[in-house]
């Protein structure tokens, strides 16, 4: 089975971090990843730039574009896509397919990623 | 148990917030800061222990407000006070009032703080330094270092710029949306001029001034999340990122500036640059330019270049004229030359600045950069006529030697 593990924390505070504990916390965080892909058992990791940085589209017959994330708290994060896309517009464009293709309610948020490391994990998610 | 570097960061964060609020209860801005001290004393005693709270600025501005009706009770007991209802009691109260403070609320009260700090009536120092102490939270002695001044003299200022907010009887009323929209382009404005006081630093100065970048920086996102919308505030905080992506490579070891062309790339850093431009990106779906977002663009397109000699001159140039048209300035014009220069060559520069010499007479990069011009051209008499006025006006030693070394240079037999 394979686990996701979403990172929840205090947007403003992690983003008023000074360079030194930011590299700290890095670097605990790459020992923990360390062990993991030694055991093949790290699957993707990434990290995600600021809530600021997000776009979010509503699904529907007209998509909405809304800046910023606007998920509403009774709707659950239910898995996640890293696509490759040249602009924004593109990345909407992608989010807006996948809406209409769902065929229910709900929204995609399109946030940059600041890192990703695809990783080695072989486990097939049942 | 929670960590105290977390709650040193989250009272940081919640500072803007919480004060912004106790300014709008107490409608005086010591009485503000003082009460909010006493609400992080508090939150240090018990946080640590207890956990923090779900909000920690709810937390704080319930806190500070019972602590400042207790200093104000015990100054003046005939006072008439709020009533009692107001004052309930923490712990059953924090997740009611979390939810109470929504984000509109938020929104008002920081920016009619930060509105009263960049009033007219003060000088640009003044508000910045207001603004750095109130809603920034710096100590004196922090600001006095960032400006090079004295600790007194920096508290002789902000306790000037205190006075003079309250005499003038700033409105403390909720801004409606014309108003707001005003006051955000003054607080964008006022945003900008922290970063450059931090940014526009060399030598001994800079390591002192450089924690003012980072604040503006964190400014621009607070007002970006109270504003996701708002596409100069997006451009803002780009360009702001663009340009304190550089940071490192910008100086050398002797702390002067190092010119953009001759940089180490490597050290610039790339999750900065990575964030400015997808910011930069949300705020141009919007279709509606502004000054903020076409310096942004240009900031974006030195940091797209791999190498000093891949920079997209065509676009900056493109740029630079669509900014002289929404904020006509020799400056701009100026630097549209530059970007000019490195497209069709310093003979179209110099025609393009040749209007501006009134104008600019007193300006050092006028002669600098027409002195440069003329030297690309072979005119060597009249490029050292030009560098030798620039050097006049240096507004600083760095300034003045690498002049010199052009000097020099020309002098060399050929």
């Amino acid at each position: 089975m394979l686990y996701a593990i979403l990172c929840y924390d205090s947007e403003e505070v992690v983003g008023a971090w000074s360079a030194e504990t930011e590299t700290a916390v890095m670097a605990r965080l790459g020992a923990v990843q360390d062990r993991l892909r030694a055991e093949g058992r790290l699957g993707p990791v990434a990290r995600l730039m600021p809530t600021t940085a997000a776009t979010t589209v509503r699904k529907g017959a007209e998509p909405l574009v809304l800046d910023g994330p606007f998920a509403e708290t009774k709707e659950q994060l239910l898995g996640f896509y890293v696509v490759d896309c040249d602009s924004l517009d593109a990345a909407i464009e992608v989010a807006a397919e996948l809406g209409r293709a769902s065929g229910s309610a709900g929204a995609h948020e399109v946030r940059p990623l600041m890192l990703y490391r695809p990783g080695e994990a072989q486990v097939e998610a049942s | 148990m929670t960590d105290l570097a977390w709650i040193d960061a989250a009272l940081a964060s919640a500072r803007p917030r919480a004060v912004a609020a106790l300014l709008r209860y107490f409608r005086d801005m010591d009485l503000a800061e003082e009460a909010y001290q006493e609400a992080c004393l508090r939150a240090l005693a018990r946080w640590p222990e207890q956990g923090a709270p779900r909000d920690p600025a709810a937390w704080l501005i319930l806190v500070g407000r019972n602590s400042g009706i207790d200093a104000v009770r015990k100054a003046a007991r005939t006072e008439a006070l709020p009533p009692e209802d107001q004052l309930s009691d923490l712990d059953d109260a924090e997740a009611g009032l979390a939810d109470r403070l929504d984000e509109g609320q938020y929104r008002d009260d920081i920016l009619r703080l930060l509105f009263v700090c960049c009033h007219p009536d003060l000088p640009a120092t003044g508000a910045i330094a207001l603004a750095l102490r109130i809603v920034s939270g710096l100590t004196v002695a922090q600001i006095a270092r960032a400006f090079l001044v004295g600790e007194k003299a920096m508290e002789q200022r902000i306790t000037r710029a205190k006075a003079r907010i309250a005499d003038s009887g700033v409105a403390f009323e909720t801004p409606g949306p014309i108003e707001r929209a005003e006051r955000l382009g003054a607080v964008a404005a006022m945003v900008y001029l922290i970063f450059n006081e931090g940014y526009s630093a060399s030598g001994a100065e800079a390591g002192a001034r450089e924690p003012l970048c980072r604040e503006a920086i964190r400014l621009g996102r607070l007002l970006l999340r109270l504003f996701p919308s708002e596409p100069e505030i997006l451009a803002l905080t780009a360009l702001m990122l663009l340009q304190h992506a550089r940071s490192a490579a910008r100086l050398d070891g002797e702390g002067q500036v190092v010119l953009l062309e001759d940089q180490d790339r490597g050290r610039w850093d790339g999750a900065m640059i990575a964030e400015g431009l997808a910011l930069l990106d949300k705020a141009m779906r919007h279709r509606r330019p502004g000054p903020y977002q076409v310096q942004a663009a240009i900031a974006a397109l030195h940091a797209r270049a791999k190498t000093a000699a891949d920079t997209d001159w065509a676009g900056i140039e493109r740029l630079y004229a669509t900014l002289e048209r929404m904020q006509p300035s020799p400056v701009v014009t100026l630097n549209r030359a530059v970007a000019l220069g490195r497209l069709s060559g310093p003979e179209a520069a110099l025609d393009l600045i040749a209007p501006l010499g009134e104008r600019l007479d007193g300006y050092f990069y006028y002669h600098g950069a027409r002195g440069a011009f003329l030297d690309q051209l072979g005119r060597a008499e009249e490029a050292r006529a030009a560098f030798v006025r620039a050097i006049g006006l240096a507004g600083s030693a760095a300034e003045a030697a690498y002049i010199r070394q052009q000097l020099d240079r020309l002098s060399q037999p050929k």
